[in-house]
C-alpha cells in the first residue's frame, strides 16, 4: 500500500513523520481491544486462564462458540432465538426508518410550506437528546401505549431519532429542482417524485442511514422494554454472559464477535457512500 | 431560509396535501416518542408519581429535594460534568485531529484508517472487553503486564478503586468517541475548496497550523456544528458505559452520573416524578451548553 502524502508548502517532512507516528500509535490503541475479542473467542480454555495471559492465540478452537450455544440452550433460550430477535429488530426497524425518515427528509428539503423552517430547527434540537437521557419519560409513554414486551417498544423510539431525517434532508437539498419539476410535468405525483426520482438519486444517503440505523438497533439491549426471555436480543445475552466475569471470558468474546461483525461488515461495504453522504450533513441553519 | 429550498433557490412547488401526508408518519413517531416524553417529563417533574396511582401535584418539592436533600445527586452532577468536560471537548478535538491527519493520506490508507478509528463506536456494546483488560485480578491483561515488569507487586482493582475507575471509564468513552461526528469531519475535509489552499500558499501560509486556522476551520463550520451537537448529546448521556464497567452502584458512587441517577429513581424506586425532575435538569443543561457552543463556533466561521 503506497503512502502518498500530498505535496504542499504547508507540510514539512518532520511534521508528516510526527503525524504518521501519532496516527500509527492511536490506530493500534483503537484496534487492539477489538483484536483481543477476536483472538479470545478462539482461545481454548487453558489459554484463557494462562498466567501470565498471552495476547494472541496459539491453538485456535471453536470451543467457546460451542460453550456459548450450550450455555444459551441450558440456561436461557436457544442462541438462535436471540440472534433472530436482534435480526428482526435491526432489520425491520431499519427498513421502517429509512422509509419514513427519507419521506420526511424529502418534504423538509424540497417544499416551501408554512412551518417547515421551524420543523427543521426542531429536528436539529432533538439530536441533542440521546435515548439514554429520555429513558424514563419514554418508558412511561411505552407503558401507557401497551407496547411493553413487544419488539415495537425497542424499534419505535429508535425510529423517532431525528439524526436520519436531518441527514436525508441535507442530502436531498442537493437534488436540482429542475429534475423534480420535469418529473412533475411528465405527470408524476408528489409521492411518485419522491419514490422514483429522488430516492434513486440519494442512494448514498439511505445506504448511510442503513449503516447507522442497523448499528444502533443491533446494539439495543432493550432490558427495560422486553421481559420475555424468548424475545430478548443478543446484546442482552452478552450482558448476561459477561456478568459472571472472567469464568466466561471465552463465551463472552464469542458473543462479542457475533455482535461486532455485522455492523463492521455493513460499514465496509457502504463506506464510500457514507463518506459521500456525511460531506453534506453540516448544520447550516 | 432561501437556502433550504434547494440549489436553484426557487423552490420546488407542489400542492400542500400530499407533502403533509408524507411528513405525517415520522411526525407521529417523533411526537409520541420524543416531543411528548420531553414535555411529559417537565409536567411530571412537579408531581409525585409511581406509575400505579394518578400523579399528585407537589409543586417544587422534587427540585428542592434534589438541590438540598440528595447528596448522591450532587455527586452525579459532579461526575457528569467531569465526564462531559473530559470526554466532550477532548473527544471532539481528537475526532477532528484524527480526521485532519487522515485527510493527508492517500485514498486507500485514508479508507483503512477511517475504518480503524470508527470501528470501536461501530462495534458498540463490545466495550465490555475493557473489563477483561482492566480486570482486578492477576489475570487482568494490564495487571499481569505491570506485575511481570515489576512495576506493581499486588494487582490493582482498576474498576472498583475510586482512584482509577473514573479514569478508565473516561478512557473507554474516548475510545468510543470517534463516531458519526468523526465521519462528518473526514467527509467534510475531502470536499473543501482546494483553490483556497493554493491561494493560501501564495499568500504566505507556511505551516499546517496556519493553514488549519486560516483556511480549513472557517470552511468547516457546518460540520463542526454537526459534530458539536452529537458530542454534547453523548457527553451528557454517559452512564451505561460506567454501569457496565464499574458496576451499579459503583464504589462510593465514584462513577455515578445523572443518567444513572434517573435510572435509579425511575426503574428501581419507581419515583417517576423525582426522576423526571432530574431529567429536566439534564435537558436544560444540554440546551444551555448547545446555545453557548453554537454561538462560539459560528463566530469562528466568520459570517453566518
Amino acid at each position: 500500500m503506497a503512502i502518498q502524502l500530498k505535496a504542499r508548502v504547508s507540510r514539512s517532512i518532520g511534521g508528516n513523520l510526527t503525524v504518521f507516528i501519532f496516527l500509527l500509535l492511536a490506530g493500534v490503541f483503537m484496534v487492539l481491544p477489538l483484536v483481543y475479542i477476536v483472538v479470545n473467542s478462539f482461545k481454548p480454555i487453558n489459554e484463557l486462564f494462562l498466567y501470565p495471559p498471552r495476547f494472541f492465540v496459539r491453538r485456535p478452537t471453536f470451543d467457546n462458540f460451542l460453550e456459548l450455544f450450550q450455555l444459551s440452550q441450558s440456561t436461557w433460550v436457544p442462541f438462535y432465538r436471540y440472534l433472530f430477535n436482534s435480526l428482526f429488530i435491526a432489520g425491520g426497524g431499519t427498513v421502517l426508518y429509512i422509509f419514513i425518515a427519507s419521506m420526511a427528509g424529502f418534504v423538509l428539503a424540497k417544499y416551501r410550506l408554512p412551518g417547515i423552517a421551524l420543523y427543521v430547527q426542531v429536528v436539529i434540537w432533538a439530536m441533542l437528546f440521546r435515548p439514554e437521557v429520555m429513558g424514563i419519560p419514554q418508558y412511561i409513554i411505552i407503558t401507557k401505549l401497551g407496547l411493553l414486551n413487544t419488539y415495537l417498544a425497542v424499534i419505535l423510539p429508535a425510529v423517532a431519532s431525528s439524526l436520519g431525517v436531518f441527514m436525508m434532508r441535507q442530502f436531498m437539498t442537493t437534488i436540482y429542482d429542475s429534475l423534480l419539476d420535469a418529473a412533475r410535468i411528465d405527470g408524476a405525483g408528489d409521492f411518485g417524485i419522491y419514490w422514483r426520482v429522488a430516492m434513486p438519486m440519494v442512494k448514498p444517503a439511505w445506504l448511510t442511514l442503513t449503516v447507522f440505523t442497523f448499528q444502533g438497533l443491533w446494539n439495543m439491549a432493550g432490558v427495560q422494554y422486553i421481559y420475555d426471555e424468548s424475545m430478548k436480543p443478543l446484546p442482552y445475552m452478552l450482558s448476561q454472559v459477561v456478568s459472571v466475569g472472567i469464568a466466561r471470558a471465552g463465551a463472552g468474546a464469542a458473543v462479542g464477535l457475533f455482535l461486532m461483525l455485522p455492523p463492521i461488515l455493513i460499514f465496509v461495504f457502504a463506506q464510500r457512500s457514507v463518506i459521500l453522504t456525511m460531506a453534506h450533513t453540516g448544520i447550516k441553519e | 431560509m432561501a437556502r433550504q429550498a434547494g440549489r436553484t433557490g426557487r423552490g420546488f412547488r407542489g400542492r400542500a396535501t400530499v407533502p403533509y401526508l408524507m411528513l405525517l408518519p415520522y411526525t407521529l413517531v417523533f411526537a409520541v416518542f420524543i416531543v411528548i416524553p420531553l414535555l411529559a417529563a417537565v409536567v411530571l417533574s412537579f408531581t409525585s408519581f409511581n406509575m400505579l396511582q394518578v400523579p399528585r401535584f407537589n409543586g417544587l418539592t422534587n427540585y428542592v429535594r434534589l438541590l438540598f436533600d440528595d447528596d448522591v445527586f450532587l455527586i452525579a452532577v459532579r461526575n457528569t460534568l467531569v465526564f462531559a468536560f473530559l470526554t466532550g471537548p477532548v473527544g471532539y478535538i481528537l475526532s477532528f485531529l484524527f480526521a485532519w491527519f487522515i485527510n493527508d493520506m492517500g485514498t486507500r490508507l485514508r479508507t483503512l484508517l477511517t475504518l480503524v478509528f470508527y470501528a470501536p463506536s461501530l462495534a458498540g456494546n463490545v466495550y465490555f472487553i475493557w473489563m477483561f483488560i482492566f480486570s482486578g485480578d492477576t489475570y487482568g491483561f494490564i495487571n499481569s503486564r505491570l506485575m511481570m515488569l515489576g512495576i506493581i507487586k499486588e494487582p490493582i482493582q482498576w474498576l472498583s478503586d475510586v482512584r482509577y475507575n473514573l479514569w478508565i471509564v473516561v478512557l473507554v468513552i474516548l475510545w468510543l468517541s470517534m463516531g458519526t461526528g468523526f465521519l462528518a469531519f473526514v467527509a467534510g475535509l475531502q470536499t473543501l475548496n482546494q483553490e483556497l489552499f493554493e491561494a493560501g500558499s501564495i499568500d504566505g501560509v507556511r505551516n499546517r497550523f496556519q493553514e488549519l486556522f486560516y483556511i480549513t476551520l472557517p470552511q468547516m463550520t457546518p460540520q463542526l456544528l454537526f459534530g458539536a451537537v452529537l458530542t454534547i448529546a453523548s457527553s451528557f448521556a454517559v452512564g451505561y458505559q460506567s454501569m457496565s464497567l464499574t458496576g451499579f452502584p459503583s464504589t462510593d458512587y465514584s462513577t455515578h452520573t445523572v443518567v444513572l441517577h434517573i435510572l435509579d429513581f425511575g426503574f428501581i424506586r419507581y419515583e417517576m416524578g423525582y426522576a423526571s425532575a432530574v431529567a429536566v435538569v439534564l435537558f436544560i443543561s444540554v440546551l444551555v451548553v448547545w446555545k453557548l457552543i453554537n454561538t462560539g463556533l459560528r463566530r469562528l466561521g466568520g459570517d453566518l
